[in-house]
């Protein structure tokens, strides 16, 4: 036994050998490293707990303390498999850090599509997707919309409808005798959208793609 | 009086469907006659809230209060063919019934149109309805021409199944009811890898790769299984199956030529009607082999 363990090694060596070179550039100097450390090392302030609280207060993200970073909402994400960069479970991180401006600024909080399977999922009971929302509400506050959403809200305003229905459509549903389509009170929404706050939201956050 | 447990529906169709989808609708209206299943018009409906809840939860909570309280009004339960329309009111009108806190907030908003929840109505989607209140029995009872020749694979979509506290009237892991729904028009469900999988849908307006891919790799499961069509419940997930299919075989490199029917036109062909009357014509991916299929 202890002869193959011995030649096993000689074996690893004589394979890492060659790789000489590359083990030295993977070896950064002291003060790289350093410096590299710095980048990572957070300083976590009173304000990020502030954030963190201010979100916790928000619905859906109530339960955001309770996650222990077990990364199944990531495994089990669909829109993870086919991008890079979207972690459920590393947003749910930087939210508990409270490090407001990364979390909000990163494009990926708009990624979730609200499949729901990491809330059904979650060991901890966290609404996974209901913390992307409140993080996406909060960076719309903060004057971020994206164009589409911009979009869907304005026509919501004008027609009642997230989408301006083409007048031709709405012969074709005569033509095929369909009865005609309700008309939400547009004077109801607007007040909806005051009494909300979200008229003020829409006039001060620019879209932006 | 309460009527939850009555049987009078009030539909709501959303924008989506009438935006893009009519063909659901079309063929969803033919089902219900047939079915004998009473469906009101509600002509002061708005959309639901889901597109904007990204953007501010409380005028989603708005929007959403002010279609249930209309429906509150009618004394009438709803009926919704979009599974994102069923799932934010379910899941509103829930939890105004449950939080007093929360409801106590949207009354407030309420009151500035002379609105009050009261929450004296339920919402189920189209897939609900036919399992629970029409049943089965039922809508076999209606079948004149059994596609027993048809292997067809089920996407149920994300919004009918979960999250499974709001929603919970299938099985997210394991979904059953549209398999069942499917049985009883004589045609075989296909089972395929990752069939609770999302389309991606819903953030197609954001990236256009995610979705495209998700529905790809969901396409080339059903293929690899055999399915002679994917049915869905769903305006978005039908977009993306239908509508987007051309695409997506441009750009995953796979030809799947997979007709994409609205379970209402599957349901509607083992009635009886017409392709015509179900408008079959408006899908995008060609059904006429499917069609000559069920004809042989």
């Amino acid at each position: 036994m202890p002869q193959t363990k011995k030649s096993m090694k000689t074996e690893v060596k004589e394979e890492i050998k060659p790789k000489g070179e590359v083990r030295e550039v993977m070896q950064p100097k002291v003060t790289e490293q350093k410096e590299a450390c710095q980048k990572t090392v957070l300083r976590i302030t009173p304000e990020n707990a502030r954030f963190k609280y201010e979100l916790k207060k928000v619905p859906g993200a109530e339960k955001l303390m309770l996650c222990f970073q077990c990364g199944t909402c990531t495994a089990d994400c669909p829109v993870s498999r086919y991008n890079d960069s979207y972690r459920p479970r590393k947003i749910l991180r930087m939210a508990q850090l409270g490090i407001k401006d990364q979390v909000l600024k990163s494009d990926t909080i708009w990624l979730c599509a609200a499949c729901f399977t990491c809330v059904d999922h979650c060991p901890q009971d966290v609404e996974i997707a209901g913390v992307l929302r409140a993080l996406r509400n909060i960076a719309v506050k903060e004057g971020a919309m994206p164009l589409n959403f911009k979009e869907l809200a304005s026509a919501i305003m004008e027609t009642g409808y997230a989408y301006k229905i083409p007048e031709s459509r709405i012969k074709k549903r005569e033509e095929t005798a369909l009865p005609t389509l309700p008309k939400g009170n547009l004077e109801d929404i607007s007040k909806l959208f005051k009494v909300t706050g979200f008229s003020r939201i829409l006039e001060t956050s620019g879209g932006s793609n | 009086m309460t009527r939850e447990k009555g049987n009078k529906y009030v539909l709501f169709l959303g924008c989506a469907i009438p935006y893009r989808e009519s063909a659901y609708e079309i063929s969803a209206r033919q089902v219900f006659r047939r079915l004998g299943l009473e469906v009101e018009e509600m002509p002061e409906f708005n959309c639901c809230g889901n597109p904007i809840d990204p953007v501010s939860h409380e005028a989603m909570l708005a929007l959403a209060a002010r279609n249930l309280c209309l429906a509150e009004r009618r004394g009438a339960n709803i009926i919704a063919l979009c599974p994102g329309c069923a799932g934010t009111l379910r899941k509103v009108n829930k939890t105004l019934k449950e939080d007093e806190k929360v409801r106590e907030e949207v009354n407030h908003f309420l009151k500035e149109i002379g609105m009050e929840f009261k929450g004296t109505i339920d919402v189920k989607h189209l897939m609900q309805v036919l399992a629970e209140d029409v049943g089965l029995d039922k809508i076999k009872a209606a079948i004149k021409k059994p596609l027993s020749n048809l292997c067809v694979a089920e996407h149920s979509g994300c919004h009918v199944l979960r999250p499974i506290k709001y929603i919970g009237f299938d099985d997210p892991e394991n979904p059953q009811v549209l398999k069942n729904l499917i049985r009883a028009t004589g045609a075989r469900v296909l089972e395929y890898q990752d069939e609770a999988q999302c389309c991606g849908a819903p953030i197609i307006g954001i990236n256009q790769d995610i979705p495209t891919n998700l529905t790809g790799e969901k396409l080339s499961h059903m293929k690899e299984v055999g399915a002679q069509a994917v049915i869905t419940v769903c305006p978005f997930c039908h977009m993306m199956f239908d509508t987007n299919q051309p695409r997506i075989e441009r750009v995953v490199n796979k030809k799947f030529e997979m007709p994409a029917l609205h379970y209402t036109q599957l349901l509607g062909l083992a009635m009886g009607f017409s392709p015509e009357e179900l408008a079959i014509k408006e899908l995008r991916v060609d059904a006429s082999k499917l069609l000559a299929v069920i004809n042989t």
